[in-house]
């Protein structure tokens, strides 16, 4: 079966969003007074999703709206763009789907999203998303931690880094006939990075099936680093010795980091990173070292010189 | 078309892009980000703004369409306004006056360095914008003046691509426009350089066309 990503006509207000219980409920009712049977619900993580736990990693600021997570997205793909992604990612083709996981790992294996789905149950985990542009989210995602799926591999002593790579579907993805970046998008993190609980392997948001243009059908979610850590529509993931070079190093090695972590004083070197604009405010918002995600994360970066390390 | 009507509509077509963005923003149509939104549009549009300035002369020598010299200095005041307006919006909903991120700004980044240089640049060419301008300068110093429209497009255009993250495609074609804006006027003056060392021209002779202005400087 292939999924349809919701159309934005679809997308569902925070304020239902904040009743979908309500709205289940009358939801399951549905399916009994249609007739003929034409009318399939949109695929959804509604009966196991909707009972995702809740992480005391959320935040519980105001998630931003759905309309805006599903139509203000960087995914150069297709289209550089900020509406490019939501005008054209309904083509990627997002089943079926594998995901082979290799390299300094005992146990190579290749997943199957239905697979991947069935590893962990879901968690609801409300995180900021600071894009290196100056603007900010915050974002409901649906997901599992990214460990759990990285142990499937079994990765060994040598292993340092993890690469990941995101899916290449050229004749779906316009954007990729354009060489702003060098295709397939590619990824990194230090392992112990990848492995940190706020690492998330991600499914969905807001309750649902990842949108294609949020990186159908899985993510990856580091919310501590500028948003384009994290990889979307994931079909590789290799554990490698050395840091791997990520599609923004390579097309500028001064201006994006391997560690890029979100940090106000070490300002891009074409604009500040002092400040950001949530999605939704007017006024602009002083950035958070870390975004905000210090008490977690800033251990793994002790005694490192982090104007040397963006 | 009479020069008045012309005029109108020029002005009226002028205010378009504004009205746009101000209903749009009035609307909450322009997506998630309405104030990157206004600040980028008002940019483009004094960009597009200027190119169609320098388009003027150009389309005026291959039309032979002598009126719309006329429409040169309202279009410029347009460039000016629309600057100004672009310039307000960084000022105000970026930075909310934060006079020293400002300063920063200037200093450490170019495109913000260029963009201001631009404005800088631009100041007196919309003060000097009028009759008695022109008379008190003198037409030929006047003419000088307003020469720095073409380093304020350079700017501008380097303003553009350098706060572009990766995708230059859009500041290449204002900058191939560009390009071809003040090639055309490179190869004409070239032209009438190599007629007047060809002892072509009479000095000063009256020609269909109108006064020559000599670009060999007189002894």
């Amino acid at each position: 079966m292939r999924i349809t990503p919701p159309r934005p006509s679809e997308i569902t207000p925070p304020e239902h969003y904040a009743r979908r219980r309500e709205f289940l409920r009358r939801a399951a009712l549905a399916p009994a007074l249609m007739l003929g049977g034409t009318v399939l619900p949109a695929p959804s993580f509604a009966a196991p999703g909707d009972g995702a736990r809740a992480s005391p990693y959320s935040s519980d600021e105001t998630p931003t709206p759905l309309k805006h997570v599903a139509g203000y997205n960087n995914f150069y793909e297709f289209g550089t763009g900020k509406e490019d992604p939501a005008r054209h990612a309904h083509r990627l083709v997002v089943r079926p789907w594998q995901l082979r996981i290799d390299g300094l790992v005992k146990k190579p294996v290749t997943l199957d999203i239905d697979a991947i789905r069935k590893l962990a149950p879901l968690e609801e985990r409300i995180y900021r998303l600071r894009c290196v542009e100056g603007w900010s989210m915050v974002i409901p995602w649906l997901g599992f931690p990214l460990d759990v799926l990285l142990r499937q591999a079994e990765p060994l002593g040598g292993a340092k880094y993890v690469e990941f790579v995101s899916a290449l579907q050229p004749e779906n993805m316009p954007g990729t006939g354009s060489r702003v970046l060098n295709w397939p998008y590619r990824e990194g993190l230090r392992l112990d990075e990848a492995r940190h609980p706020l690492a998330l392997l991600v499914l969905g948001l807001y309750g649902e099936v990842l949108p294609n243009q949020n990186g159908a059908p899985l993510r990856i979610a580091v919310p501590w680093k500028y948003g384009f850590k994290s990889a979307k529509s994931i079909v590789a993931i290799r554990f490698v010795e050395h840091a791997p070079l990520s599609s923004w190093m390579e097309a500028n090695p001064r201006e994006y980091g391997f560690y890029s972590n979100v940090n106000p004083e070490v300002d891009h070197p074409r604009w500040s990173q002092a400040t950001e604009r949530r999605i939704g405010e007017f006024r602009k918002r002083r950035t958070l070292m870390f975004n905000g995600y210090g008490a977690q994360v800033a251990s793994l970066y002790a005694g490192m010189d982090l104007r040397r390390h963006y | 078309m009479p020069l008045a009507l012309l005029k109108t509509l020029t002005f009226a077509l002028c205010l378009l892009p504004l009205a746009w963005y101000a209903w749009g923003f009035w609307q909450d149509a322009l997506g998630a980000n309405p104030v990157e939104a206004v600040t980028r549009g008002l940019g483009t549009w004094t960009l597009n703004l200027l190119l169609i300035t320098l388009a003027v002369t150009p389309l005026r020598k291959l039309t032979g369409w002598h009126l719309v010299a006329r429409l040169r200095r309202m279009l410029g005041l347009f460039v000016f306004f629309y600057a100004c307006l672009h310039l307000t919006t960084y000022l105000w909903f970026d930075q909310f006056f934060d006079w020293r991120a400002i300063a920063d700004d200037i200093l450490k980044r170019p495109f913000i360095t260029v963009g201001m240089a631009a404005f800088a640049l631009l100041v007196p060419l919309a003060a000097t914008s009028n009759q008695f301008a022109i008379r008190r300068l003198g037409g030929r110093r006047w003419q000088e003046l307003h020469r720095t429209v073409y380093a304020i497009a350079i700017l501008a255009v380097l303003h553009y691509s350098w706060l572009v993250k990766a995708d230059q495609s859009r500041p290449l074609l204002y900058a191939g426009i560009l390009a071809a804006l003040l090639g055309i006027r490179f190869w004409w003056r070239e032209q009438e350089r190599r007629a007047q060392l060809a002892g072509k021209y009479a000095p000063q002779a009256p020609t269909p066309k109108g006064r020559i202005i000599t670009i060999i400087p007189r002894r």
